[in-house]
């Protein structure tokens, strides 16, 4: 997931340089721009929640676990 | 009553007497990275600040001046829809004839020297207490080859975010016055992807529970760090209104008033908030505000007015504590020193802000073309190049490290031998 949000943010930069090459007024460019923002946003938070790490996750529980269970580091 | 003309004031010193001022940024900053740590990490902190600093330089010297430079003219440019996109400097290698080259490209030459060794400093302090130093020193040589260089030329070398004004007609192109995308994004961002990479702190988030409180280790280091740093960032913004902006010098006092008006319109606000909040002012989150409001004056001292800087202060010092609450209790994310929260956030503010109170007609939307660059193509860069540097050379320390310590575990020594270390209950 986190990936995914990765590739999305340079989606929505393309939008925005499509938006200053193909909109020559300025008010539909800026909203293009606006939009490509918002998709980088989006990408952003999706890449956020992929690295989100659980209660039960890889570094704070893990190390727990291998102390005292004995369990290798992931 | 004798009248006194006022001195003849030439750009040249001054801009040399400011950067030489401006150097104290970077020491405040790894002051402040420091004393966020822990004391056990104290020594690794501060001699890591100078080795990355250092291998930034020599690898931008060698490499990444060429591509940044913007001195040549053309650069490297492709044509699409009929405008030259500039991609990338064509400068001399490793500085090959640097001391006949005119005093005004040498300047800028020490500026961005200067802009990145504060860059490389920003994700050092998130990624305290368990990032390796060798990984943080190839990192830093990372930034300075292949990342840094490229955003330095499209702002400052009249690269094609430079040009949007003239190419597209969008105000006077993305300005940066200061650094705050240069410097201060690109180190914010790095700082996010070094926290992803390396996982947060053992203890940090346990299985059950609010998230462990660790704070740093020197309230005094911190808070003089943001004294020193404030001296440097006068001199730094009044520089680049000098070098990138064109700006006279009879203009620079507003710059450096707007500067510590941000700053203290950002104190003002972290300090209310968080008095608000936990009922005390919270010291490290003040200076942190503080160090928001620096950061966002970055972008726009030199081009706002002295009301619009005590309002960008203002919403950077409201929403620093804010965001860097939200960061590790609602997403996880351990920052030591709140990189994400005071560079990264600060500066896309600012860049915003000196965009929504300039006069030119299109200059909004050429800051948010900037802001984009760097959200959608710089932050997924960064993350890649690091995440392949991972590795090669792992980010996080191993476990017996990390509890006994940066300092004895890479160094051998602490940063404070003759002092009793209380035992840290997160830790058993």
């Amino acid at each position: 997931m986190k990936y995914a949000g990765l590739l999305v943010m340079p989606a929505g930069f393309f939008l925005v340089i499509a938006a200053i090459v193909l909109f020559p007024d300025s008010a539909p460019r800026a909203a293009f721009v606006v939009c490509g923002l918002a998709v980088e946003a989006m990408g952003l938070g999706v890449a956020i929640r992929g690295h989100m790490a659980p209660k039960t996750g890889r570094h704070g529980s893990a190390f727990g676990r291998s102390l005292e269970g004995g369990e290798p580091h992931a | 009553m004798i009248a006194f003309s006022p001195p003849p004031i030439t750009e040249i010193p001054l801009a040399l007497a400011l950067l030489l001022l401006a150097s104290l940024a970077i020491a405040g900053v790894a002051l402040i990275n420091a004393g966020l740590g822990r004391s056990r990490s104290a020594a690794q902190s501060m001699l890591g600040s100078l080795a990355m600093i250092s291998i930034a330089v020599i690898v931008f010297a060698l490499a990444g001046a060429t591509i940044a430079d913007g001195s040549a003219g053309a650069g490297h440019a492709f044509h699409f829809s009929g405008k030259p996109w500039n991609w990338a400097g064509t400068g001399p290698i490793a500085l090959s004839g640097l001391a006949a080259s005119p005093i005004r490209g040498q300047l800028a030459l020490l500026f961005e020297f200067l802009a990145l060794a504060l860059a490389v400093l920003i994700p050092w302090g998130s990624g305290a207490d368990r990032w390796r130093l060798t990984a943080g020193i190839a990192s830093a040589a990372v930034l300075a080859a292949l990342v840094f260089p490229f955003v330095a030329h499209w702002i400052w070398g009249g690269g094609w975010l430079a040009q949007l004004g003239l190419n597209f007609s969008l105000g006077s192109g993305f300005l940066d016055v200061g650094g705050a995308a240069t410097v201060h994004v690109l180190g914010g961002f790095s700082a996010l992807a070094v926290v992803w990479i390396a996982g947060p702190r053992r203890g940090k988030f346990p299985k059950e529970g609010l998230s462990t409180a660790m704070p740093g280790h020197n309230a005094v280091y911190i808070l003089f760090g943001c004294l020193i740093a404030l001296v440097g960032w006068l001199a730094w913004n009044m520089a680049g209104a000098l070098l990138w902006l064109g700006a006279a010098p009879a203009a620079l006092p507003s710059t450096a008033i707007n500067t510590l008006l941000s700053a203290a319109a950002a104190l003002a606000a972290t300090f209310t908030v968080t008095r608000i909040r936990f009922g005390k002012p919270d010291a490290s989150l003040c200076a942190n505000g503080w160090l928001a409001g620096l950061v966002t004056s970055s972008a726009c001292a030199s081009l706002v007015s002295p009301p619009a800087a005590i309002f960008t202060g203002l919403v950077a010092g409201i929403a620093m504590p804010l965001l860097v609450e939200f960061l590790e209790l609602a997403v996880s994310i351990d920052d030591p020193s709140g990189a994400v929260s005071v560079h990264a956030a600060g500066g896309l503010w600012g860049l915003i802000a000196a965009g929504i109170f300039a006069p030119q007609p299109g200059q909004f939307t050429a800051q948010l073309i900037g802001v984009a660059t760097l959200l959608g193509l710089i932050l997924p860069l960064i993350y890649l190049l690091f995440a392949l540097l991972n590795r090669v050379v792992p980010f996080r320390v191993d476990p017996d490290g990390e509890r006994i310590g940066m300092d004895l575990h890479e160094l051998g020594g602490g940063a404070y031998p003759e002092f009793v270390v209380h035992r840290d209950d997160s830790y058993h």
